[in-house]
């Protein structure tokens, strides 16, 4: 047996944190204050119900160090109205960022190497005015900000991104686990146990 | 017929009658009330104001199952409602009107957070249809109070209130206590609604208080301590949470080993017990923090690594593996790593841990203690507590009181030099006999806290000790003392300085004595004037009397010792060092 557990990543990285939690007021500031406590910055934070009825998932994305982020997660899951907070590095999801674009319809019209590029970065279009044109694409950050810098010489008029959302690639979704939490008192098998498990790999109480 | 069969139904009882359950009118601010009663709650604190007046007047009702005490300040009812939590294991219940009423409860609402002290706090809140209007006495009281709490809800709708206080009370007593707090607007709890009763609550599906224990973490953990040939425990508030001190003592006797407290977790073990080592942290004793870097298995027992008890964290018992038990599983592994990490409830986890080690004794380890005792004893306590010096000190202080009370006395300490002193002096021969501001060093908490655990331990002597400082922070509860009667025996410990800050300058800043030179009022005469009986004493002959005097009085009584100006609390370990670099002086 080691004498003490090692920390394996030390260096700063991308994590997405995925929690699931009770839909209530005031959860987003419970959750919001685990991170503006520590100094850390949220890159980018999406709210949305999740598969299970009644639970809502938050996707939030930072960048720290591994002990860090599984401290956090942590304190997050501690949290009452919190069912299970799960981290996770880039390479162990899927995600996806959505992104508009609105740009005059004159230059779309006109420039045939505009539609080109827009093509070649999957853009749909999604309104079509006389005046302007709303493209959406989605992708990871890099291929939505390439697609930024290259509408900026035709007259990009506004751009908005949306917060990362992500499928973590060996999750079995939580309509199983909610069963359990549902039970009154749990069985052996329950969440609880994944903690003293697998505690090194994956956070979990 | 068979006479199992005969046997069975001249048992059999009479038929179930269902009783129905009667609906009843109620309204919200009975409804409040209902809950306290049902759960038990026997006094709460609290001050009225505007958003909080029906529940006040519901109160009005309720005067003789529901004892309220009427504080001078919110932050007094708060202390106070924390002193009678920790005073009687059960939950403090304070109530306090919106806007100020409310941020006044914040300092003891944090300081109930990082202490673990189960509370709910009931403040009232302007009508829903005003909230965000910044209507008179309105403030964000759910968002403030987010941080220092363990969960918080905004009621607008009275139907919700008997749920809503069921979950409070389970949230703030279960698991790993602490402060809950409900905020409920007036016109909630003006509305009438058809009351079923009170259902207690005992599950929430986000919520595990506690896990089921895993024995292969116990085995684990019972192997490296029977492997141990210096093991030591640490252990703090848990044990007295989880009302576990039976289960920690037969855990302690068995393994044999020495076990040092942290400063809430004193008066778990009394103090005489021969494996009873002492203080841990920044002014404890001597051998438990030296030790702390030679022992060869640290056993950590419901505490959470606190920077004052670890000193510094990457000097702290490198050669040691760790074992942890604790019941929130987010302190594992916080401060400090762990070898096995034992997650739940020591009252469980103790007794499967002590039927899996050797009985054992280890005579030459515990001689090391020993030997570190008689050093510090040499250094720094004899001096204290038996002064060569003209001037009183706090330690002898302590000493002449432990002599009359025999530790048997609850003693509320405030921040400062005196709680340092008291801490390490103070005899305890019961659990919840120590009542502290240990994470958050709220000075002002003594006073009202003491007034508080009177009342939730009525029949135990309570000795509020508190600083020249800190006593003028809360010093308005005299007036609460006046209008109750609480028999609260008060000693004020006066260097009339801000002393463990001026102690820092002294060592650290050169002696720049910046603003700690703090003036006090008469404070016998103050206390004269809230009709309590004092006297001040400056020389030693008088002190025992004095003492005597205090707690054969038959109800409250101040007394004021003059103490040493310059003294300093010894053995320490700075700010930014590691436990072994412990100093004497």
């Amino acid at each position: 047996m080691p004498l003490r557990r090692i920390d394996i990543h030390m260096n700063k990285q991308e994590y997405t944190i995925t929690v699931y939690t009770e839909n209530h007021i005031g959860l987003l500031v419970r959750i919001a204050t685990m991170f503006s406590r520590r100094k850390i910055n949220i890159e980018s934070l999406n709210t949305s119900p999740s598969e299970a009825e009644g639970i809502h998932r938050f996707t939030i994305v930072i960048n720290e160090i591994e002990e860090v982020v599984q401290k956090l997660a942590r304190q997050i899951e501690k949290q009452v109205e919190v069912l299970k907070a799960y981290y996770n590095n880039n390479d162990e999801i899927v995600w996806q960022e959505l992104a508009l674009y609105k740009v005059p319809t004159d230059e779309i019209a006109e420039k045939v190497k505009v539609e080109r590029l827009l093509r070649e970065h999957g853009a749909r279009a999604v309104v079509i005015r006389k005046d302007y044109t709303i493209f959406e694409t989605s992708g990871h950050r890099e291929e939505t900000d390439k697609l930024v810098e290259v509408l900026a010489p035709y007259g990009l008029i506004e751009f908005v991104r949306s917060a990362r959302v992500a499928i973590i690639k060996n999750s079995k979704g939580f309509h199983e686990k909610l069963k359990e939490f549902d039970e009154a008192e749990p069985g052996e098998e329950v969440i609880e146990n994944e903690f003293l498990d697998r505690r090194e790999e994956v956070f979990t109480m | 017929m068979s006479t199992m069969e005969q046997v069975k139904t001249s048992k059999a009882p009479a038929p179930e009658v269902k009783p129905v359950k009667e609906t009843r009118e109620l309204s919200g601010s009975q409804a409040v009330l209902e809950a306290c009663i049902a759960e038990k709650v026997d006094t709460v604190f609290g001050y009225p104001g505007g958003a909080i007046m029906p529940i006040y007047d519901a109160l009005y009702d309720y005067n003789d199952q529901l004892k309220h005490i009427l504080v001078r300040h919110e932050q007094g009812g708060i202390h106070a409602a924390q002193g009678y939590a920790r005073s009687s294991g059960k939950v403090g219940v304070v109530f306090a009107t919106s806007g100020p009423g409310a941020t006044n409860l914040v300092t003891g609402l944090a300081d109930a957070m990082i202490d673990s002290t189960p509370l709910v706090a009931i403040t009232g809140q302007v009508f829903a249809h005003l909230l965000g209007t910044d209507a008179f006495q309105e403030t964000d009281v759910i968002n403030i109070t987010t941080p220092v709490t363990k969960w918080n809800y905004q009621v607008t709708d009275a139907t919700e209130i008997p749920s809503v206080l069921a979950k409070a009370f389970y949230i703030a007593k279960s698991g790993r206590p602490g402060p809950v707090l409900i905020d409920i607007t007036k016109n909630a709890q003006i509305q009438k609604f058809p009351y079923s009763g009170y259902t207690k609550c005992n599950h929430i599906r986000s919520y595990r208080p506690k896990p089921i224990v895993r024995k292969e973490y116990i085995e684990e953990a019972a192997k490296l301590i029977n492997e141990a040939q210096k093991p030591f425990v640490v252990f703090g508030q848990g044990v007295i949470l989880g009302k576990a001190e039976k289960e920690f003592r037969a855990f302690v006797e068995k393994s044999g080993i020495p076990a040092a407290w942290t400063i809430l977790g004193l008066s778990a073990l009394p103090t005489d017990h021969p494996l009873n080592v002492g203080m841990l942290g920044m002014h404890g004793n001597y051998g438990p923090n030296l030790l702390t870097n030679e022992c060869d298995v640290l056993i950590a027992v419901g505490m959470r690594f606190d920077d004052r008890v670890t000193g510094r964290l990457d000097k702290y018992a490198r050669q040691a593996k760790l074992i942890h038990l604790d019941i929130d599983p987010s302190e594992i592994d916080k401060n400090v790593k762990t070898t096995v990490g034992v997650w739940g409830d020591c009252k469980e986890t103790l007794p499967m841990l002590t039927k899996l080690v050797n009985a054992r004794v280890y005579p030459q380890w515990v001689d090391r203690f020993r030997e570190c005792d008689k050093e510090e004893i040499r250094e720094v306590i004899q001096e204290e507590l038996n002064p060569t010096t003209e001037i009183m000190t706090m330690g002898e202080v302590i000493r002449n009181m432990n002599e009359i009370t025999g530790g048997n006395a609850i003693i509320v300490t405030d921040v400062g030099q005196h709680q340092m002193v008291a801490c390490r002096y103070a005899k305890f021969n019961e659990s919840k006999s120590n009542i502290t501001s240990g994470g958050l060093g709220t000075m002002g908490f003594a006073l009202p806290a003491a007034i508080g655990a009177k009342f939730g331990a009525p029949d135990r002597t309570v000795i509020a000790i508190i600083g020249d400082g800190g006593v003028q922070m809360t010093i308005q509860e005299l007036g609460t003392i006046m209008q109750t009667g609480v028999d609260v025996k008060i000693m004020i410990l006066n260097n009339e300085f801000l002393g463990m800050v001026r102690q820092w300058q002294q060592l650290f800043n050169d002696k720049r004595y910046s603003f700690v030179d703090i003036a006090s009022p008469d404070f016998v005469m103050v206390a004269k004037g809230y009709g309590i009986e004092g006297q001040k004493v400056s020389k030693r002959e008088d002190l025992r009397p004095a003492l005597e005097t205090m707690l054969k009085s038959k109800g409250s009584y101040l007394l004021e010792v003059m103490v040493g100006k310059e003294n300093n609390v010894f053995p320490m370990v700075p700010q930014g060092c590691s436990v072994s670099e412990v100093r004497l002086k």
